[in-house]
């Protein structure tokens, strides 16, 4: 039966056509705009989180502590009425204390890689300016497994820096703006004052300005030898198997240590929270273009229920249900958005490959990059969803007046 | 005795609003299987008004009709309109063919709607229907593509597509030719002699409404009944 209301459907649809048309224009454009920009939008986000993921650390461990270690009187006198004030927690040699111990529980974890680091600054003096530079001292073997230094690496290896152990990595950029290559001598200053001489054996290149500048990489005995803290680490480096999971671990790591320990997620909550007002915002405006398409709709069969009072009272007369009228004109709906939604996700396609293909100079990077666009089959199903959504919701009044026409009364018109 | 196929007892409808229209005042009728009967009265008199009552298109007001036996008064929309299918075929003034479709799909719609045949019986049926009335060759056409004579006979074809026990028409013959009225006069009158059916016809043709087994004449709403010894009471001026 649904057969032929599904036909009237089609023969109403088809018999006004410009309209038609028109309408479904409108849901071409909303589905293909949704779906280039939540495309774009996605795959910026999911690219940024990719980025985070392969570049920095899941889980950062420092010698750091959240809150101020419980004082004896209040671990003695837990459930008592303590109020202690302007307790000053006693100074503390810096770096984690026992780390070795802390590596071991992590490296437990299956797929789990963990590394101790030592960071410290030093300077380099450029033209008569001192610029700053970060040391991560490292254990040259584990470097690979946890950092994508590797990768980045555009002469020399880092397996120079376990030969030599006066070595030193260094971007590209600070590189070339001393004027300096593999096997040139590096002048670096440290708070004691004195400077050494540290021979570069490998360049890196990320395409950050910034990181490529001012980051170098070191022995992890060198550093501690230069820093004067023989066996210390302030920092351990943690890569996990699933990333999703530095939460709970780092949670898990902290309550067991005490030291300070950063997943990756909590360090950019503040960038995540703004990837979630920005696709919040995006999403409302290319929705909205979507109830304006949807208005096209409304306004199609809205005009088709007026023109075709008379039809629906014959075929009442005949003996089609309210329910039958009601549901002619959603199939109405439903055809305007299936054709403009299938047009639309073409459209939309096509879009999302054009601006795949669009290449520029993010702000901080020295190269131009592809716009990343996310081809996830979400995308395409949301964009699909609401496109059928708005066609339906559209097509509901219209479709509800019409079958509410009281035969009769046409009829007796006519 | 005939079976009784309608059988409305005091059927009035009022409409609403700050001054209420009468438009079917307290009509009883009775029609049988086989009867062929010609409602007519002056315009704006009811008679398409009874019709519509009759043909469950709109509710009385008061008063109960039977249709085959079946009260109506308390039956809902999804069930009046289930009867309507089965049970009562439309013909119109105007026709009223759905313009987007064929001759053959207009006489298949009430057929499909029913659902008790195959799509090829359908067709079939169909085909036979406005072969029968001279369209066999007209079948793919649309209604615009048809003259009125022939837009009629595929509107009576369709009325009879479910094969139902009452035929309605309203002025059947109000926008045809001589030639077209008489032709589908003749069709009107074969159906209620033909078979197990009754129609009612609303007409404002003399010709039509005297070739009838019965005539009712509706006026104010209300069925007139002559009064036999009037002749004598008018006074012819000399």
């Amino acid at each position: 039966m649904n057969r032929v209301l599904f036909l009237i459907a089609t023969k109403h649809v088809l018999a006004r056509q410009r309209q038609s048309i028109v309408s479904t224009l409108g849901i071409v454009l909303g589905v293909a705009f949704f779906l280039a920009v939540a495309g774009l939008m996605q795959g910026s986000q999911s690219d940024f989180i990719r980025r985070l993921i392969d570049t920095s650390p899941h889980i950062t461990i420092s010698d750091e502590f959240r809150l101020p270690r419980a004082q004896p009187v209040e671990t003695v006198y837990a459930s008592g009425a303590v109020d202690l004030r302007s307790a000053k927690p006693a100074n503390e040699p810096r770096g984690i204390r026992g780390y070795e111990r802390i590596l071991e529980t992590l490296r437990a974890i299956p797929g789990t890689r963990a590394s101790p680091v030592l960071n410290g600054q030093g300077l380099v003096r450029i033209a008569g300016t001192d610029v700053a530079v970060s040391l991560s001292g490292m254990i040259p073997s584990q470097m690979r497994d946890i950092t994508v230094v590797a990768d980045d690496m555009v002469a020399g290896s880092i397996d120079a820096l376990a030969a030599d152990a006066n070595g030193i990595i260094i971007g590209d950029a600070l590189a070339k703006r001393l004027a300096i290559g593999v096997g040139g001598m590096l002048p670096l200053a440290i708070g004691d004052g004195q400077t050494h001489f540290l021979q570069v054996v490998g360049l890196f290149h990320t395409g950050r300005m910034n990181y490529d500048e001012s980051q170098a990489f070191l022995n992890l005995k060198r550093v501690q030898s230069l820093l004067g803290r023989p066996a210390r680490v302030n920092s351990i480096i943690v890569k996990l198997a699933d990333p999703y999971q530095a939460r709970v671990v780092a949670s898990r790591v902290e309550k067991s240590g005490g030291y300070k320990s950063v997943s990756w997620q909590e360090a950019t909550e503040d960038l995540m929270a703004s990837l979630a007002i920005r696709n919040v915002i995006v999403y409302a405006v290319v929705g909205a273009v979507l109830v304006v398409a949807a208005l096209g709709i409304y306004n199609v069969i809205s005009t088709t229920v007026m023109e075709k009072r008379r039809d629906i009272a014959i075929l009442k007369s005949i003996g089609f249900h309210a329910r039958d009228i009601q549901l002619i004109f959603l199939f109405e709906g439903l055809l305007l958005g299936i054709a403009g939604s299938v047009l639309g996700l073409m459209l939309g396609a096509a879009l999302m490959w054009s601006l795949g293909k669009v290449t520029m100079k993010y702000p901080g990077t020295s190269e131009d990059y592809p716009l990343p666009v996310d081809w996830s089959i979400f995308v395409f199903l949301i964009g699909l969803a609401f496109a059928m959504g708005a066609s339906l919701s559209a097509a509901f009044l219209p479709a509800r007046k019409g079958a509410r026409v009281n035969p009769a009364e046409i009829l007796r018109g006519s | 005795m005939s079976e009784i196929v309608v059988k409305a007892e005091k059927l009035v409808r009022r409409l609403g609003g700050e001054v209420p229209v009468t438009l079917v005042d307290e009509v009883s009728l009775d029609i049988a299987m086989g009867e062929f009967v010609a409602i007519t009265g002056p315009s704006g008199s009811g008679k398409s008004s009874v019709l519509y009552l009759l043909g469950l298109l709109d509710s009385p007001t008061s008063g109960r009709l039977f249709l085959n036996g079946v009260e109506t008064s308390r039956l809902d929309d999804d069930q009046l309109a289930d009867l309507r299918l089965a049970e009562i075929g439309f013909v119109f003034q105007s026709f009223f063919l759905l313009p987007e479709f064929s001759a053959l799909e207009n006489v298949m719609l009430p057929m499909q709607r029913l659902g008790r045949l195959s799509g090829g019986a359908m067709r079939e049926r169909a085909a036979d229907l406005l072969a029968a009335f001279d369209l066999g060759e007209q079948l793919h056409k649309l209604p615009r593509q048809l003259s009125g004579g022939q837009s009629q006979r595929v509107a009576i074809a369709r009325a009879l597509a479910n094969d139902p026990p009452l035929i309605l028409a309203d002025e059947p013959t109000g926008n045809l030719d001589v030639h077209a009225s008489q032709n589908v006069m003749r069709i009107v009158r074969d159906l209620a002699h033909g078979g197990n059916r009754a129609v009612v016809v609303v007409t404002h043709e003399p010709f039509f409404a005297e070739s009838a087994d019965r005539m009712i004449t509706i006026i104010d709403g209300k069925i007139w009944t002559p009064v036999p010894d009037r002749k004598e009471a008018i006074v012819v001026p000399r």
